[in-house]
């Protein structure tokens, strides 16, 4: 569904990105994890085409994205640091996006719903907590049906009940067939979700596995044990 | 496009400032008007506030809102939109609320007072001003990631325009003034859209005559049809380049 083919990024002398070459299937729940600062969230930034690679191409369903901008019909985004305008309310927010954004199988309101932002809807989005705006960006992201979901950090700054609830959605997505993309450190969360694992270090793509063979390679049943064992080791 | 230009001008519209901009600009035109017992001076003075305070505004003002939209853009490029929509829907949005701003301020008064052909190419050389500088501010507010830095800029870019740019003209006369410039000193106001603009509201009101020679060649290229079309050619060739340029740039930049 995604094939990224050798894609570099350069920010000034700091190479983020070095020749990445990836494919994502859909139906798959993919885990992107690395050590801070080795790239992941400008890969993710490269697949919605808000950073632009030095060199490299990346598909979308057979199309390159280049000078393309449909594709991210398809795409729900989560990003890791969630920025809104300051005076706009919740209610505000969402409803600019469902009026921008059309979308033929309707709204999924779940998360609004569950995270209780109905009644949060006159709130300002500059007086809103980090979990609070994590829960907007989380409902923005799931709000169209899309068929790809990426999700940067989702769980971070939430509470545990609310990181439940979004992980219960995370799973019922998966189930339903879409292609989730998602970044965590916290690994344990990882366990009951991903089917496979990419592995970035300093902008390289080290690995993809999937996490049966993972498991087998480090003799770890536990996502984070298996990661930890590839860290120390250099396993690749 | 036209939704997005609905949320920029509502949410220009809701921090107010624009409104008391035009609340003043009505102000310093009705008191003008009422200062003076004739209202051709009273056209003179509101001249230098189009000349000086309208770029001054519509550059640091739609430079301040473009760093200030910083999350709105990066909420919408996540989305399925073009990033020519996106960039051009705040161009206009920005375009379209300083020149009613301005339309309503300015137009309105003269409209009230002086309806003659000088009072419409003041109001017209006006909208072109403010349109101008939103486009110039945000091609500066690309350049830089840095708020303060690129709002010095614009700042820096007005006072060249509104003032440096003279002083350059007139040391350049002062330099060469054996030579014969008048011919030149036409093709050199087209560098600067606040001379253009002054040169042509000036004509209109027939104080050339006070411009001494240079007055008489001004005259006799501005005051013919050719010569006040080819102004308004490059008066437009200053609104379309300066956000062309930055529509390329917003569309390569990383976000």
């Amino acid at each position: 569904m995604i094939v990224i083919e050798n894609i570099s990024k350069q920010f000034g002398k700091l190479k983020v990105l070095d020749n990445v070459s990836v494919t994502c299937e859909t139906a798959k729940c993919i885990a992107l994890i690395g050590p801070n600062g080795s790239g992941k969230t400008t890969l993710i930034k490269s697949i919605l085409g808000m950073v632009m690679p030095d060199a490299g191409s990346i598909s979308f369903n057979g199309k390159s994205i280049q000078n393309d901008w449909q594709y991210r019909e398809y795409i729900g985004y989560m990003p890791q640091i969630g920025r809104y305008p300051d005076n706009m309310t919740i209610g505000q927010v969402i409803d600019m996006m469902k009026d921008i954004r059309h979308t033929s199988s309707g709204f999924d309101e779940d998360l609004i719903d569950a995270f209780g932002l109905k009644g949060m809807y006159n709130k300002r989005m500059r007086t809103l907590s980090g979990g609070t705006r994590q829960k907007v960006s989380a409902s923005l992201a799931f709000l169209f049906n899309p068929k790809v979901l990426i999700l940067d950090e989702p769980t971070a700054g939430l509470d545990p009940v609310s990181s439940e609830i979004l992980k219960e959605k995370i799973i019922t997505e998966i189930k339903k067939g879409k292609l989730v993309i998602i970044t965590s450190h916290i690994l344990s969360e990882l366990d009951d979700l991903v089917s496979e694992v990419i592995y970035m270090q300093d902008g390289k793509l080290m690995f993809k596995k999937s996490i049966e063979l993972l498991q087998k390679d480090t003799g770890e049943s536990k996502l984070s044990k298996a990661i930890a064992n590839v860290m120390i080791n250099s396993i690749v | 496009m036209k939704k997005i230009i609905k949320y920029v001008i509502t949410d220009i519209l809701r921090n107010k400032i624009v409104l008391a901009y035009t609340a003043c600009l009505l102000a310093i035109s009705f008191s003008v008007f009422s200062l003076e017992d004739n209202s051709t001076k009273g056209l003179l003075s509101l001249l230098n506030i189009i000349l000086i305070i309208v770029p001054l505004i519509s550059i640091i003002f739609s430079a301040i809102y473009i760093y200030n939209s910083a999350e709105f853009i990066e909420l919408l490029v996540s989305q399925p939109l073009k990033r020519k929509a996106i960039w051009m829907s705040l161009f206009t949005g920005l375009a379209t609320s300083l020149s009613i701003a301005l339309l309503v301020g300015i137009g309105l008064p003269v409209c009230i007072y002086e309806f003659s052909i000088t009072g419409i190419m003041m109001i017209v050389i006006g909208v072109f001003l403010t349109i101008i500088f939103t486009g110039i501010a945000m091609l500066a507010a690309l350049q830089t990631r840095d708020k303060a830095k690129g709002i010095g800029i614009t700042i820096l870019l007005w006072l060249y325009f509104s003032i440096l740019f003279d002083g350059l003209v007139l040391f350049l006369l002062f330099q060469f003034a054996d030579y014969p410039l008048e011919k030149i000193m036409v093709g050199i106001s087209a560098l600067n859209p606040i001379d253009l603009g002054r040169i042509l509201i000036l004509l209109k009101m027939d104080v050339s005559a006070l411009m001494g020679y240079t007055g008489a060649i001004f005259k006799n290229f501005f005051g013919t049809t050719t010569g006040i079309s080819i102004s308004f050619v490059i008066l437009l060739l200053w609104v379309i380049v300066p956000v062309k340029i930055s529509l390329n740039k917003f569309n390569k930049k990383d976000l």
